[in-house]
């Protein structure tokens, strides 16, 4: 189906099927239980996992594949949200044409930054990446004020004449009239699920977006890619030219990022040049790494597992920390709390600095390659051929 | 003419802490062959190491004065520094003004140590892993290192004042007979930027006359063959791990007068002084220096309002702009060695 073969449909269909089933999984504890705080099904959340997710899968395209690791992603995050926004000032509130624009802008500004950065590599590519995008982030709050509204950022003012947008038309961002803010919420047996527009608009672009990779993925654009990771003098010996696809990566990534950001901004129709500095490339590139950079789903999983974490530290403070080692002597119980509190809450970026250390220390392949160790420990292994030299090792298959 | 003037000498003292970052990551690469990210946060570490000092000189005694009133009307509560209990006023007083040139003493041992746990703990792990994988590990220990440090002292600038002594300011008008009040130049800066020079040209003396040195020069450029020679080479390279984290944090401390130390200075200069470094020359020791103070004097350059005006914005990206172009035009920097990181 679609040009896939039986097993990767099928993989396909899983992950249509829980990315659709999102607002119950992220949902799984009744409203007013102990574990509620665990609940992270509300639509903000869920949406940022999908824009994350589309943002790392369109990274983990250069970086995963061809191992060109750029510290400058974020830069084509910002300029998506940026066009987004001034779609939405000057055409239209209708998320169409603000998307459809945010994907064009990245893909155009990461083909400049592309044509250039890729005519180095190593970590020299990484740094030519940092500054470009630095450089972007600096004239996005200097120069271009005009442009990106600097410090305050760029929004949606009652007074922004929407040229397209007729006399009735809705003041908030839209899908023909459905608004993004939208929710229809779903009470059962006390569980509150919350079934909101936004979500599932960008939860259905980030499906294509998992098919357009899985497909890359799949293809012998693909298996180039791979080959530039691999060796790229052995491949430009053998009379190809590594540069154009490479460069048709990273515009390919460049757009993905663009994508997100432009959802970004259709979720909540504001753009800061904050989302452009290297810091927050820096996430993406967590993100991916956790997850397992070079396989299909892990940028996905890095995605999701570090939106959530964030959100639901974030939450847990000195006094709910203080209830649930209420059982301890008090003694005990104030300096449990005293240590836990400081990689809680406001430490949230302490726990994700060491987690991250220990991903890449330990797990190289991040979640993906320890879900398999630790399915692999209940698999029988099977039997060793005697003579190693006439059974070699079969490659283990890429990205799954 | 004062103008230029006045551009070099603002130049020079963010060009020394550029110069000196740069050193480090430079003294790291060439010996260890690792990407430290990481560095930036020693150099807050360092500016760290001041401010703990000041603190833990002005832990004071509280007695309580029943003959003044606080405004609410409680006996007043006079502060007095343990110090100056010991020393009497007078040289307390003195003690604790001279807390940031003495955190520079206390900033050795601990950047050592820490360098050393550092190189022990972690990266020497990583010495067979790709640059990507170094890059990664010491980015999130760069994150750890700025959590800790913002849990302990919090997310604001902590001021850390120079000396009184240092005051004032040069006034290089009257000095040179041009116009007075056009050339002013605080003397912390002149200060930090002597201060910096007499650092690179220790660390340039030790790598250059001692037998130390020589071995560790020997083994950046061929490490096994020091191997085979039977010296142990590593031990050497980790002791120039703790050196290099020294000169970081020993930079951090003399720079937190100049800016007050916050938790996110390390990033700021991270991302700085790797553009240093790739100026200079990727391996090259006098590249980074010079590249450094180059930098540091075409950033206070570009913003003069005179080249502001002509070119909007350059200010902001000076440095960034001459790092594409160099790694475009010429890759392995100003001074590097041909060879070293080239592909």
């Amino acid at each position: 189906m679609l040009g896939l073969n039986k097993k990767d449909t099928m993989f396909l269909l899983i992950v249509i099927a829980l990315t659709m089933a999102t607002p119950f999984l992220m949902q799984p504890f009744s409203e007013g239980s102990a574990l509620a705080q665990f609940n992270g099904g509300y639509p903000d959340l869920m949406a940022k996992v999908a824009i994350f997710g589309i943002f790392a899968i369109g990274f983990n395209i250069l970086f995963g594949l061809t191992g060109y690791l750029s510290f400058g992603h974020a830069a084509f995050l910002g300029v998506g949200s940026y066009s987004a926004v001034w779609m939405f000032k000057i055409l239209s509130l209708n998320v169409f044409p603000a998307i459809i624009l945010a994907v064009i802008m990245a893909g155009l500004f990461s083909l400049v930054i592309g044509y250039i950065s890729l005519r180095r590599s190593g970590i020299y590519f990484s740094i030519l990446t940092l500054a470009m995008a630095e450089m972007s982030f600096r004239l996005a709050y200097s120069v271009f004020t005009p442009l990106t509204n600097g410090e305050t950022g760029l929004q949606v003012r009652p007074s922004d004449v929407q040229l397209l947008d007729g006399p009735n038309a809705p003041e908030y961002p839209n899908i023909f009239g459905l608004l993004i803010s939208d929710s229809y919420k779903w009470e059962v047996a006390g569980h509150v699920f919350t079934f909101n527009v936004g979500f599932y608009f960008c939860a259905v672009i980030a499906i294509i977006a998992f098919y357009i990779s899985l497909r890359i993925f799949r293809s012998p654009f693909g298996m180039m890619l791979r080959a530039v990771k691999s060796n790229q003098n052995r491949m430009s010996y053998t009379g190809l030219n590594p540069r154009p696809y490479t460069l048709a990566a990273f515009v390919i990534s460049g757009m993905y990022a663009g994508l997100a950001g432009g959802l970004l901004a259709v979720m909540d129709p504001l753009a800061g040049a904050e989302r452009m500095q290297w810091t927050a490339s820096g996430e993406v590139v967590i993100m991916t790494i956790l997850g397992g950079a070079g396989t299909l789903l892990g940028p996905v999983l890095g995605a999701g597992a570090i939106k959530y974490l964030e959100n639901i530290f974030s939450k847990i403070n000195e006094t709910v920390l203080h209830d649930w080692f209420a059982f301890l002597p008090d003694s005990i119980e104030d300096v449990v709390v005293f240590i836990l509190s400081r990689f809680t809450g406001h430490g949230w970026a302490l726990t994700l600095g060491l987690m991250f250390m220990l991903v890449v220390t330990f797990l190289p392949g991040g979640l993906v390659e320890g879900g398999k160790r630790f399915f692999g420990m209940f698999k029988r292994k099977p039997k060793e051929p005697d003579d190693a030299e006439h059974h070699p090792e079969t490659p283990p298959h890429v990205a799954e | 003419m004062d103008q230029i003037f006045l551009q070099v000498l603002n130049g020079l003292d963010k060009g020394s802490a550029y110069a000196l970052i740069a050193l480090g990551l430079t003294l790291i690469f060439g010996t260890l062959g690792v990407v430290n990210f990481a560095h930036g946060a020693l150099f807050m570490i360092g500016a760290f190491c001041a401010v703990t000092l000041q603190k833990i000189l002005t832990l004071s005694k509280i007695t309580i004065d029943p003959t003044k009133t606080d405004f609410l009307g409680n006996p007043a509560k006079i502060k007095t520094p343990y110090v100056e209990g010991w020393f009497g006023p007078d040289m307390g007083a003195m003690i604790i003004d001279w807390s940031v040139p003495m955190a520079v003493l206390f900033s050795i041992p601990v950047m050592i140590l820490v360098g050393f746990i550092m190189e022990r703990g972690l990266i020497k792990h990583f010495y067979h892993r790709p640059h990507a994988d170094q890059i990664l590990v010491t980015f999130g220990l760069a994150i750890v290192l700025q959590e800790v440090v913002k849990q302990f002292y919090g997310a604001n600038p902590i001021p850390t004042p120079a000396p009184a002594a240092f005051k004032g300011s040069f006034d290089f008008g009257v000095m040179l007979g041009i116009d007075a009040n056009k050339v002013i130049y605080p003397y912390w800066r002149m200060v930090y930027f002597l201060f910096s020079a007499v650092v690179i040209s220790a660390v340039f003396a030790f790598l250059r006359f001692t037998t130390f040195g020589m071995v560790v020069r020997a083994g950046m450029a061929d490490r096994e063959t020091v191997g085979l020679l039977g010296i142990n080479i590593d031990k050497r390279f980790t002791i120039m791990f703790g050196i290099a984290a020294a000169v970081a944090g020993m930079a951090g401390v003399m720079y937190a007068p100049i800016n007050s130390p916050n938790y996110h200075m390390g990033m700021d200069f991270l991302v700085l002084s790797f553009v240093v470094v790739v100026v200079g020359g990727m391996g090259s020791l006098p590249g980074a220096v010079l590249a450094g103070f180059l930098l540091g004097i075409l950033e206070s350059f570009s913003s003069m309002n005179e080249v502001k005006s002509l070119i909007p914005g350059i200010d902001q990206i000076i440095i960034y702009l001459v790092a594409i172009i160099i790694l475009l035009a010429r890759p392995r920097g100003l001074m590097g060695k041909r060879g070293v990181m080239e592909d």
